[in-house]
C-alpha cells in the first residue's frame, strides 16, 4: 500500500534520511523504532508532505507522491498524527476534530465520521466543549487519533504517541492504537518505547542515525535483541 | 582591495574640493543638494545601524523631530546655542529610546510588533508638536530665529553654503565611521545572532537586552543630530517634514534602494532618491504633488520583492561573485 | 465644566469605539493567520472612502449603493494586495514584510495626493439627531456604531460557527497542523485577506457619515489602529474590541476636557505606561 525507495531528507545543510527504503502492506501495522535523533519523525513528515525528500520516491496505492504539498496528500488517505499531538488548543474537542474532516471527501459526511469517533472514544464524546489545550496528556493523544480518523484515511502515522505520557497513559494509549487497528485502518508508527509497541504491530523497521539497519516480524525477534540493539546502537 | 581605497580616496578628494570648482551660477544650487545628500544620508546610515540586525523601526522621525526641535526651540525662546541644544537633544532623543526600548526588549517585543510600536511613538511625536501649536508652531512649522551678526560657529548659523556643506560632509564621514566602529566590534557578531535567534543568543549568554538597547540609543542619539544639523541649514522646521510616518519611510526607503547592509548603501539610496526627486520638480514642478512619492512607494514594494538587498547591495555581491568566479582557486 | 459634556463625550465614545474596532479587528485577524501586519490597512479603508465619495457625489448612487462599492472593493484590495504584494514575501524576512506594506502605505497616500490632491472631500449625509436628557445624539453616529456592532457580532459568528471560520482560527493557532488536515494555507489566506478587506471597505462605509476623506486619512486613523493593536495584545481579538472602547474613550473624554489632539497624546501616554505594565496587551497573562 504505502512504499518507500531510497528515500534521502533533511533540514537544509542537514541530511537525516539516507537511502531509507520500507513498505506496508494494506491492513498491516508496522513500527519504526530507534534512539533519539536517528530520523524518524522526519520519516513520517516525508511521507505525510511537510517535508520534500532530495531524492527516492513514495508511492501511496501506486500514487507517486514525493514533492506534493501536505494538504493535497491528505486527500489520498495517509493521516498523520504528529508529533506532540499539535491540537488546535484554543479550539473545543468538537471544533478540533471538525477541522479533521477538512477534505471535501470527508466534509460531506462529516457528522457521520463524527458519530463513530464518538463511538470509538466516548470519552471524547464527554468532553466535547472542553478546550483542547485543557485536556490531559492521554485523553489529547486520543483527541489527536481520533482527529486523524474523522478524514476518511487508509492509512494512519503516529508520531511517537507516548511521548510525554505517564506509564499508565502510555498502556491506554496503545490500546486506544489497538482498537484502531481492529476497525482496520493500517498503521505505521514511529516509537521509542520498543517493548509496548512491538507488542502492538507486525513486523518493526530499526532506524538508526537516518538509516534502515535492521527488519522483521514482532513476533520473530527475540524481544531482548531488539531492545538491545535498539536502545544501544548496532 | 588597493583600488578600492585608491577610489575612496580620491572620491573624498572630489567631495573636499567640489565647492571650490568653478560652476557659474549652479553653485548655490549644487551645495545645496550636496548639502541634503550627506545628511539624509547619514541619518539613513544612523537608521540602518538597526535595521541591518532586524529591529525594524518605523518611527526614526520621532528622533528626527525631537533633535530639530529641541535646538531650534531653545534657540528661539531661550538663545540656548546650538551645541548645548544639541547635547540636549540627543539626550531627549536617547531618553525616548530607553524609555520604549526597555519594555519592548526586555519582553520581547520583536518583528511587527516592535514595527508597530515604533509607528505609533513616530506619529504621536508628530501630533504632540501640532498639538503644542502655541510654541511649537504646529502644522505650520517654526523658523529658526536668525543670529544676524552673531553669526557663526557658536549659533551654527552661516551665510556661506559652503560651510555647511563642510559640516554635513563631516557629519556623514563621521557616521561612517561610527557605522565601521559598530562593525568590527564585538557587538555585530553578538546582534547577528540576536537577530537570527535571540533565545539561543541569550541562551550562550549574550545580554540581549543591554545590546539591543545600545544599538537603539547610538541609532536615535546619530538621528538626533542629523535633524539638528538640517535644522539649522534650512532654518525652519515642520512636523510633516521631521516627524510622522511620511519621513520614517523616506528615511527608509532611500536605505533600502541602496542596500542597508553595506557601509555605502545609504549614500548611494539617499543619492539616487535626491536626484529623483529634483528631476521631477524640475520636470513637472509642483503641478504633480506627490508624483515623486508614488514612485518611491512603488520602487521600494518592487525593490522589496525582487531586489532585498538594494542596488548598491546586489551590485557590490554581482561584482563579488564574478571576481570569485575568475580568480583561480589556490592550490 | 457642566457634567453633561463629560456624559455626552463618553458616550460618543462608545459610539466611536465601535468603528474603532471594525479596524483593529480586521487588521488583528489578517495578523493572526499571517504573521504579517498589513501598515496599509487604514489606507485601504482611505481608498474605500474615495470610492464612495465618487459613487455617490460623482455619479449619483444613493449612499447604501455607494456603501455596497465600498465592501466590494474592500474585499477586491483584500485579495489584491495578498496576491501581488504579500504572497512573494511569505517567506521572506519580517523586515521585508514591513517595508513592502509600509511602501504599499507611501504609494498609496501619495498617490491619492496626486490623483485627487489633498482637498477633504465630504459626503454630505442630512441625518437627524436625537436629544436625550440635553445629550445630542446625532444619528450619524449612532447608526455607523449600531451596524459596527451588528458586524462584530456576524465575525464572531462567522469565526466560531462556520466551518470556514473555525479553520482559519485553527490555523492562526497551527498553521502546519492545519495542513495535516488537508487545507491549503494559500487558501486559507486568501479568504481571510478578503474578509479582512471586507471590513475596510466596512469601516470606510462607516467612517464617511462623519469624517471627510483625504489622502493622509490613514495617518489620522492608522496609528490610532496600531496603538489599539498593540494594547490588547497583537493577535488577540478580545483584547482588540475592548481596547478599541478604552482608547476611544480616552480620546473622547480627553478631548472635550483638554483638546483633541491632546486626547490623542494623553492616550499615548497611557499606552506607552500599559508598554511597561503589560507588554503583551491588557488581557496578557503575566509572565
Amino acid at each position: 500500500m504505502l512504499e518507500l525507495g531510497q528515500v534521502t531528507a533533511g533540514y537544509g545543510h542537514f541530511t537525516a534520511l539516507w537511502d531509507v527504503s520500507l513498505r506496508v502492506a494494506e491492513g498491516e501495522a508496522v513500527a519504526v523504532v530507534g534512539p533519539n535523533g536517528a530520523g524518524k519523525t522526519t520519516l513520517l513528515r516525508v511521507i505525510s508532505g511537510l517535508i520534500v525528500p532530495r531524492s527516492g520516491h513514495i508511492a501511496f496505492e501506486g500514487a507517486a507522491l514525493a514533492g506534493h504539498p501536505a494538504h493535497d496528500i491528505v486527500t489520498h488517505g495517509i493521516a498523520h498524527v504528529p508529533e506532540g499531538r499539535r491540537l488546535f488548543p484554543g479550539l473545543t474537542v468538537a471544533d478540533n476534530l471538525k477541522m479533521g474532516a477538512f477534505v471535501p471527501s470527508a466534509r460531506a459526511r462529516y457528522r457521520e465520521r463524527l458519530e463513530r469517533v464518538y463511538t470509538l472514544f466516548p470519552v471524547l464524546a464527554e468532553r466535547q466543549k472542553q478546550r483542547a489545550g485543557s485536556m490531559s496528556g492521554g485523553e489529547q493523544q486520543m483527541l489527536a487519533i481520533g482527529r486523524a480518523l474523522m478524514s476518511c484515511p487508509k492509512i494512519i502515522l503516529l508520531d511517537e504517541p507516548s511521548l510525554g505520557l505517564a506509564p499508565v497513559m502510555v498502556l491506554r494509549v496503545f490500546d486506544l492504537i489497538r482498537r484502531v487497528r481492529e476497525e482496520g485502518y493500517t498503521i505505521l508508527v514511529v516509537e521509542q518505547n520498543v517493548r509496548q509497541v512491538l507488542k502492538l504491530v507486525d513486523r518493526a523497521y530499526l532506524l538508526e542515525v537516518g538509516r534502515i539497519k535492521m527488519e522483521g516480524r514482532a513476533a520473530e525477534l527475540a524481544e531482548q535483541d531488539f531492545v538491545r540493539k535498539a536502545y544501544m546502537g548496532v | 582591495m588597493r583600488r578600492g581605497r585608491l577610489l575612496a580616496w580620491a572620491v573624498l578628494l572630489l567631495f573636499l574640493v567640489a565647492p571650490f570648482v568653478p560652476m557659474g551660477g549652479m553653485q548655490q544650487y549644487v551645495l545645496h543638494v550636496a548639502i541634503q545628500i550627506f545628511i539624509w544620508s547619514f541619518i539613513g546610515q544612523a537608521w540602518s545601524l538597526m535595521g541591518r540586525f532586524g529591529l525594524v523601526s518605523l518611527g526614526h522621525g520621532a528622533f528626527l523631530g525631537v533633535g530639530a526641535y529641541t535646538t531650534t526651540l531653545l534657540w528661539n525662546f531661550y538663545s540656548l546655542t546650538p551645541w548645548i541644544g544639541a547635547l540636549l537633544a540627543v539626550a531627549a532623543a536617547v531618553g525616548i529610546a530607553v524609555v520604549l526600548g526597555i519594555p519592548c526588549f526586555r519582553f520581547r517585543v520583536i518583528g511587527h510588533y516592535f514595527a508597530l510600536v515604533t509607528l505609533a511613538v513616530g506619529e504621536v511625536i508628530r501630533l504632540l508638536i501640532v498639538a503644542e501649536r502655541d510654541w511649537t508652531g504646529g502644522s505650520l512649522g517654526a523658523s529658526l530665529k536668525t543670529a544676524g551678526t552673531a553669526s557663526g560657529l557658536w549659533t551654527l548659523q552661516f551665510a556661506d553654503k559652503r560651510v555647511f556643506y563642510y559640516a554635513s560632509l563631516v557629519l556623514f564621514l563621521a557616521g561612517l565611521w561610527v557605522w565601521d566602529r559598530v562593525d568590527r566590534s564585538m557587538a555585530r557578531p553578538a546582534l547577528e545572532a540576536i537577530g537570527e535567534d535571540e533565545t539561543a543568543a541569550a541562551s550562550v549568554g549574550i545580554r540581549v537586552t543591554r545590546f539591543k538597547l545600545g544599538i537603539t540609543v547610538v541609532s536615535a542619539a546619530l538621528t538626533a543630530l542629523g535633524g539638528v544639523l538640517y535644522a539649522q541649514y534650512m532654518s525652519y522646521v515642520n512636523p510633516d517634514t521631521l516627524s510622522g510616518i511620511g519621513v520614517s519611510l523616506k528615511i527608509v526607503f532611500a536605505v533600502v534602494l541602496g542596500g542597508m547592509y553595506s557601509l555605502m548603501g545609504p549614500l548611494v539610496g539617499t543619492a539616487l532618491t535626491t536626484a529623483l526627486a529634483e528631476a521631477l520638480r524640475i520636470a513637472f514642478g509642483l503641478r504633480f504633488l506627490g508624483m515623486a512619492d508614488t514612485i518611491y512607494g512603488l520602487l521600494l514594494i518592487i525593490f522589496i520583492i525582487f531586489l532585498p538587498a538594494g542596488i548598491y547591495g546586489s551590485l557590490r555581491e554581482a561584482i563579488r561573485r564574478r571576481a570569485a568566479g575568475s580568480k583561480p582557486s589556490p592550490a | 465644566m457642566d457634567p453633561i459634556f463629560l456624559v455626552e463625550a463618553a458616550i460618543n465614545g462608545i459610539l466611536l469605539g465601535g468603528v474603532l474596532a471594525l479596524l483593529a479587528l480586521g487588521l488583528n485577524l489578517i495578523f493572526g493567520v499571517l504573521d504579517i501586519v498589513w501598515i496599509a490597512y487604514v489606507d485601504l479603508v482611505m481608498l474605500c472612502m474615495y470610492a464612495i465619495y465618487f459613487f455617490n457625489v460623482s455619479f449619483g448612487w444613493p449612499i447604501w449603493a455607494a456603501g455596497i462599492v465600498s465592501l466590494a472593493l474592500g474585499a477586491f484590495l483584500g485579495i489584491a494586495v495578498h496576491v501581488l504584494i504579500i504572497s512573494p514575501i511569505l517567506t521572506s524576512a519580517p523586515i521585508n514584510q514591513l517595508l513592502a506594506t509600509g511602501g504599499l502605505l507611501f504609494f498609496l497616500q501619495s498617490a491619492a495626493t496626486f490623483l485627487w490632491t489633498t482637498d477633504h472631500k465630504t459626503v454630505r449625509l442630512s441625518l437627524p439627531s436625537y436629544e436625550i436628557a440635553g445629550i445630542f445624539l446625532p444619528a450619524t453616529r449612532i447608526i455607523p456604531f449600531a451596524i459596527s456592532i451588528l458586524a462584530v457580532i456576524a465575525l464572531y459568528v462567522f469565526l466560531t460557527r462556520t466551518y470556514i471560520g473555525t479553520a482559519i482560527r485553527a490555523v492562526s493557532q497551527d498553521r502546519e497542523a492545519m495542513s495535516l488536515m488537508g487545507a491549503s494555507p494559500q487558501r486559507i489566506y486568501l479568504v481571510t485577506s478578503a474578509v479582512g478587506g471586507l471590513m475596510a471597505g466596512l469601516a470606510g462605509a462607516l467612517l464617511i457619515f462623519q469624517y471627510s476623506v483625504h489622502p493622509f486619512f490613514g495617518g489620522q486613523f492608522g496609528p490610532l489602529t496600531f496603538m489599539i493593536c498593540v494594547l490588547g495584545g497583537l493577535g488577540n481579538m478580545v483584547g482588540a474590541f475592548i481596547a478599541s472602547f478604552i482608547m476611544s474613550e480616552i480620546i473622547s473624554i480627553g478631548g472635550v476636557v483638554i483638546t483633541t489632539e491632546m486626547g490623542y497624546v494623553i492616550a499615548f501616554v497611557i499606552f506607552i505606561v500599559m508598554m511597561f505594565v503589560r507588554p503583551g496587551g491588557i488581557l496578557a497573562k503575566r509572565e
